[in-house]
């Protein structure tokens, strides 16, 4: 298994028929992923790609049975599109648009807590590389030859930052089992703790990359989630140790301006919960090794 | 974003927001005819630059006659005010805002900011404003008040009443307070903000409620659908390299080291500047390349990152995904063609096309240090720094015939 998605998971890409989505659905299916068609309003009736395009995700759901849609819908009408999404009863939603206004984001997040837990969709996003479940299926932009099949779980904010640690393991003989970008922004849709927690109950997964940056919240309360809750290992690491305070150094999220939202302050507090630290973005892999090799499983604290 | 203080008070004044009268002045003659408009016996004259801690560093003067207003304007229209947030280099000012000066007996404080971790507004507010947030939670972390936004329905009247009882206004007051509030939160809704901020919000002598300064940050990734709000950007106030670099679809921040950056994703062009440091150097820019991009985008990457004369080395890092190493590497030759490198270039690539890239790269015969990873990329731009390389170095970056 894998988290997310796996071979069989049928998938549908809003904006199909842009040249972002056209692009990218190519590589998906060209990686094997189960994409079943698309949707772009307007053109529904039409094929693209070999595969029927839908003017509407609820047609697009009815006609295929697809659980799963990668957004590749241009900004400005992004949030529309992941709650038509959810509307329409997508279980797996990822968004890999970027540049989303804050209050859209804002308003989606409230959309969604519409939705009773057990029908209540996954969004990975906005801003994100997307998600892969090696050899199995691909949503999103990663150049899907660089990871390996394996064990160990990786999320992510950056998405190039993921494909280090995937390189960095590969070279090491470390596989992958599902890697997730979570993205870049303020308001996202899963968090790390998310994932740290279908990765726990994943049985094929041993160990957890976990890679954060400066600006808010989301990696101390993943640190702290570790602590309490996680038996398996994980290995952290924090991008921007070298960046400036108030500088928003390229995602919209990673800004410095609160206590705890530094790289040292995060790492520090990774430190304190039991992850293994990588000391350099050049030692994800050999963290890892060193992770999953020395480290005895620990127990849980309840 | 960010726009200018009177920009802010005009913007507030439109949803609501009671401001002391005031006009905006480029000259000491507009600044003295401003002060003849208001009326009124003291003014208030306000070096406009983005910036808080202006009073601090000299930049509000207090006058009673025209002529102290006159003096006043030329003193500050050309100076360079220097406060903790504008770093040691400081701002000229440009522009002034010439206000009625009002007797005042209280400061309050009123701030409205994205709050991450509720994923929602949140309406701050202290009792003793006047000095900055960071200071009024060290002080006394206890006064401040919170009201989080329910964003469903917005702001409602009971929330604001909440805080402006909790501020220990009377009930005069807290009706002033409600509206403006209220309106500052319209204002932070309607024109998509990211932060409002009003300090002090002042209570005067006369029980009035008014905002004595006022600032505004916007969301860069709404400004398409608030062209109002885009027309307030102020490019004296920025950092021309920023400029042009927004014009390649850079993302561009000058930093003070040696070692020029050029990386795709803003995630490891961080972690490049980590590993710099890791290595013992220090990074002269964050510069994200951005998706998908093109040579043209490469080559203003190098153009940008050599106008900062402290770069003594520029280290390439690229792991494509959705870039592609063949395109970066015809980028990096482009910039070799039309700007001279005057320093070493150290170059890794990874991912997409990746041979193709370094094929492409080699046939050029340009002489460039070629790096296997990331740690690799970093030591070799440190060891370049201090020569220790220069065997397989050119003092200046040739093509070889």
């Amino acid at each position: 298994m894998s988290i997310l998605i796996d071979g069989a998971t049928p998938i549908i890409y809003q904006g199909f028929t842009g040249d972002k989505g056209t692009f990218h659905a190519k590589e998906s299916i060209a990686y094997g992923s189960n994409l079943v068609g698309g949707v772009t309003p307007g053109k529904g009736g039409t094929t693209h790609l070999g595969l029927p395009v839908f003017n509407t995700v609820k047609e697009a759901v009815r006609a295929t049975g697809a659980t799963a849609s990668g957004i590749f819908v241009p900004a400005p009408f992004c949030a529309d599109a992941i709650m038509e999404a959810a509307d329409a009863g997508i279980r797996l939603i990822v968004c890999i648009t970027d540049g989303i206004p804050a209050q859209d984001m804002m308003r989606v997040k409230r959309y969604m807590r519409r939705y009773p837990r057990e029908r209540k969709p996954t969004l990975i996003g906005p801003n994100c590389a997307g998600v892969i479940s090696p050899g199995k299926s691909m949503i999103g932009i990663m150049p899907g030859h660089i990871y390996t099949a394996g064990r160990v779980g990786v999320v992510t904010r950056s998405g190039t930052l993921g494909y280090e640690a995937a390189s960095q393991m590969s070279a090491l003989g470390i596989g992958v089992s599902t890697s997730v970008g979570i993205g870049g922004d303020p308001i996202n849709g899963s968090s790390f703790v998310d994932m740290l927690q279908r990765f726990e109950q994943d049985e094929d997964t041993d160990a957890v990359m976990m890679i954060g940056e400066i600006g808010g919240p989301q990696e101390a309360e993943a640190s702290v989630y570790v602590r309490d809750h996680m038996s398996k290992p994980v290995v952290g690491y924090v991008a921007g140790l070298s960046a400036p305070r108030g500088k928003r150094m390229g995602h919209a999220g990673a800004i410095i301006s609160a206590f705890g939202d530094s790289a040292a302050e995060k790492a520090e507090i990774m430190r304190n919960s039991g992850l293994v630290v990588a000391p350099s973005p050049a030692e994800l892999g050999s963290a890892m090794r060193r992770a999953i090799t020395k480290r005895p499983a620990r127990t849980v604290v309840v | 974003m960010d726009i200018h203080e009177y920009q802010a008070k005009e913007l507030l004044a439109g949803f609501g927001v009671s401001v002391p009268r005031g006009g905006v002045a480029y000259t000491a003659e507009q600044a003295v005819y401003r002060a003849e408009e208001i009326g009124g016996s003291q003014w208030v004259v306000k070096a406009q630059i983005h910036s808080g801690a202006r009073g601090k560093a000299g930049g509000i003067k207090v006058c009673s006659t025209e002529h102290e207003v006159r003096e006043a304007a030329g003193e500050l229209l050309g100076k360079k005010l220097v406060t903790h947030q504008t770093g040691p280099a400081g701002k000229i000012v440009h522009r002034l805002y010439v206000e009625a000066a009002v007797p005042i007996v209280r400061e309050l404080y009123i701030g409205l900011v994205l709050d991450r971790r509720a994923e929602r507004v949140c309406v701050v507010a202290a009792p003793e404003g006047g000095m900055e947030i960071e200071e009024i939670a060290r002080r006394a972390p206890d006064t401040i008040l919170r009201e989080i936004v329910e964003p469903a329905v917005g702001m409602q009247p009971f929330q604001a009443r909440e805080l402006a009882f909790g501020l220990g206004l009377d009930a005069s007051q807290v009706n002033q307070a409600v509206k403006c509030i209220l309106g500052a939160y319209r204002a932070f809704r309607d024109l998509d903000a990211t932060m409002v901020e009003i300090n002090p919000l002042a209570v005067t002598k006369t029980g009035q409620v008014l905002a004595l300064d006022a600032k505004m940050t916007f969301d860069d990734n709404a400004l398409f659908r608030r062209p109002s709000v885009n027309e307030l950007r102020d490019y004296a106030e920025e950092d021309p390299r920023d400029a042009e670099a927004a014009k390649h679809g850079l993302n561009y921040i000058a930093l003070d080291g040696s070692i020029g950056c050029i990386v795709n994703g803003a995630g490891l062009a961080m972690a490049t500047m980590d590993m710099i440091k890791h290595a013992g150097g220090e990074p002269a820019n964050f510069l994200d390349i951005g998706g998908g991009a093109s040579p043209e985008r490469v080559a203003a990457a190098f153009r940008l990152v050599l106008s900062d004369p402290r770069v003594r080395c520029v280290l390439v890092n690229i792991f494509a995904g959705i870039n592609r190493c063949d395109w970066v590497a015809q980028g990096i030759i482009q910039a070799a063609m039309d700007v001279k490198v005057p320093v070493p270039i150290v170059v890794r690539l990874a991912g997409t096309n990746v041979e193709l890239g370094r094929k492409i790269l080699r046939e050029s015969r340009l002489r460039m240090i070629a790096a296997d990873n990331l740690a690799d990329a970093a030591q070799k731009s440190v060891d370049a720094l201090s020569g220790s390389t220069s065997g397989s170095l050119l003092a200046e970056m040739e093509v070889v015939s």
